[in-house]
């Protein structure tokens, strides 16, 4: 059931504790700031977190951490020069953490969206991060076998969505997006622009509306030369002409 | 095999990362589409002619990556891998993550160069993870590239600070792929590494000779067509 709701914390009410959240973005682009403050607002806690990163500086995901929300992190790039809250979290023994290779991760995600069982990939194969993991070779190569990785709520970041809740993106904020709406049992998309039905190209449409569950519009959120990824201003809605 | 009397020193001193990059650049047969690896093998970029006509592909989901984005250019939904801000050229295309290491992982990607902390005789690459008891680990897209590009070209320094070659029998750092790297820019050598063991294209203000005392690992000329 699609709905379009008036507010982030509108979108993220009913995130209980200890839920797996999948976050979109890699870096700052297409990561759903406004979401995760919502998700912080809400008090959700005991997550279990899939991102691509562990939050950077003092804002988005860094703040879930800083705050004891997360208890596990699924992510590739944890260590950052501006990761210091997944740090201290991390060497206090606070915090849980899966390391995944990134094609993994994104593999990962888009197996549970796509309801396959697990696969054999030759990525990670002979490494300590295939330590404990069943191995096989095909095709003359070492190939390791991962699982799909679900999620109660993915938040992701689109830039237009129309009524029927079909998404595009903007460049390379599109990253985990698509593969996260599938993945998700419930997907709580932020877009910076809503469009009546019929306007987006049948053609163009990136993410079909059938893995959007809750759309909101941010207000003021910019795109083009000067976007920073984040909006200052704080959430509302359009309506869906 | 003897090796005195090869003369395959190209240069009478070492070279420094620019050239290097240079040299790796001029390296790249036309047409390929190639992933620079974040840090010193982006300065290969700054190398690559117009007529080569190479596709850069950054792992965050890009085709057609272009230079990297100044003053208003600057666009927060654009960035490479480096998360630096990038541009997009004519022809460029974007894709979800899934997408951009199945390119990789399928086999599609020609070259990706990358940084190394080893490279063992095989081939054996290490460059994600010193292993010390209190780092916090990070692989990012380091296993996905060494594992599926056609070839992983190393750039690095052929000593570490200490003067240690790292250029090793086996590597004593984790690994990030097992026999994946072929080819390794140094700023002493280029060495291909094959079924051959570890050949030495040219070498950089030192003889092959002076490179062997260096290396723990049995080195031989290139054949003239391995190039």
């Amino acid at each position: 059931m699609l709905e379009f709701v008036e507010s982030v914390q509108a979108a993220v009410a009913g995130i209980r504790d200890g839920s797996t959240v999948m976050i979109g973005g890699f870096g700052n682009a297409g990561q759903p700031f406004e979401l995760i403050d919502a998700l912080l607002e809400c008090g959700a806690t005991d997550l279990t977190v899939v991102n691509n990163n562990a939050g950077q500086g003092d804002q988005g995901l860094a703040v879930l951490i800083r705050e004891g929300r997360v208890r596990k992190m699924i992510c590739s790039f944890p260590r950052q020069s501006d990761s210091w809250h997944f740090d201290a979290r991390y060497k206090a023994g606070e915090i849980e953490l899966e390391l995944v290779p990134q094609g993994n991760l994104a593999e990962r995600i888009r197996a549970a969206g796509a309801g396959i069982g697990g696969f054999f990939t030759p990525t990670g194969y002979g490494t300590m991060l295939a330590e404990g993991k069943e191995t096989r070779i095909l095709d003359g190569r070492g190939q390791v076998f991962e699982t799909p990785l679900h999620a109660d709520v993915a938040l992701i970041k689109a830039h237009v969505a129309d009524g029927k809740g079909n998404l595009v993106y903007r460049k390379t904020a599109r990253n985990f997006g698509p593969i996260m709406a599938a993945a998700a049992k419930r997907t709580i998309v932020q877009v910076s622009e809503l469009v009546p039905t019929g306007a987006l190209d049948p053609e163009n449409i990136v993410t079909p509306g059938i893995y959007v569950n809750t759309v909101v519009r941010i207000a003021g959120s910019t795109s083009g030369a000067g976007n920073t990824g984040r909006t200052e201003t704080t959430a509302a809605t359009g309506k869906v002409a | 095999m003897s090796l005195t009397g090869t003369s395959i020193q190209t240069s009478d001193t070492a070279l420094g990362r620019d050239e290097l990059a240079r040299l790796v650049a001029r390296d790249i047969a036309p047409g390929s589409f190639v992933n620079l690896g974040i840090g010193q093998p982006t300065l290969v970029s700054n190398y690559l002619t117009e007529e080569q006509n190479i596709t850069l592909h950054t792992e965050n989901g890009m085709l057609g990556m272009g230079p990297a984005a100044e003053g208003d250019q600057i666009d927060g939904d654009l960035i490479n891998a480096g998360k630096i801000p990038v541009t997009e050229l004519p022809g460029a295309s974007y894709f979800h993550h899934a997408d951009s290491f199945a390119i990789m992982r399928g086999g599609h990607l020609d070259i990706c160069v990358l940084g190394a902390f080893q490279v063992s005789a095989t081939g054996d690459l290490a460059n994600w993870h010193t292993g010390a008891p209190d780092a916090i680990p990070a692989v990012g897209g380091a296993m996905d590239l060494a594992t599926g590009a056609k070839d992983v070209f190393v750039m690095m320094t052929l000593l570490t600070r200490d003067g240690a070659s790292k250029i090793v029998q086996s590597c004593s750092y984790p690994l990030t792929g097992v026999g994946c790297v072929t080819r390794v820019y140094t700023d002493k050598g280029v060495f291909l590494i094959g079924p051959d063991g570890v050949q030495v294209r040219e070498t950089f203000g030192c003889t092959l000779q002076e490179l062997q005392e260096l290396l723990p690992v049995p080195l031989s000329p290139a054949s003239a067509v391995a190039l």
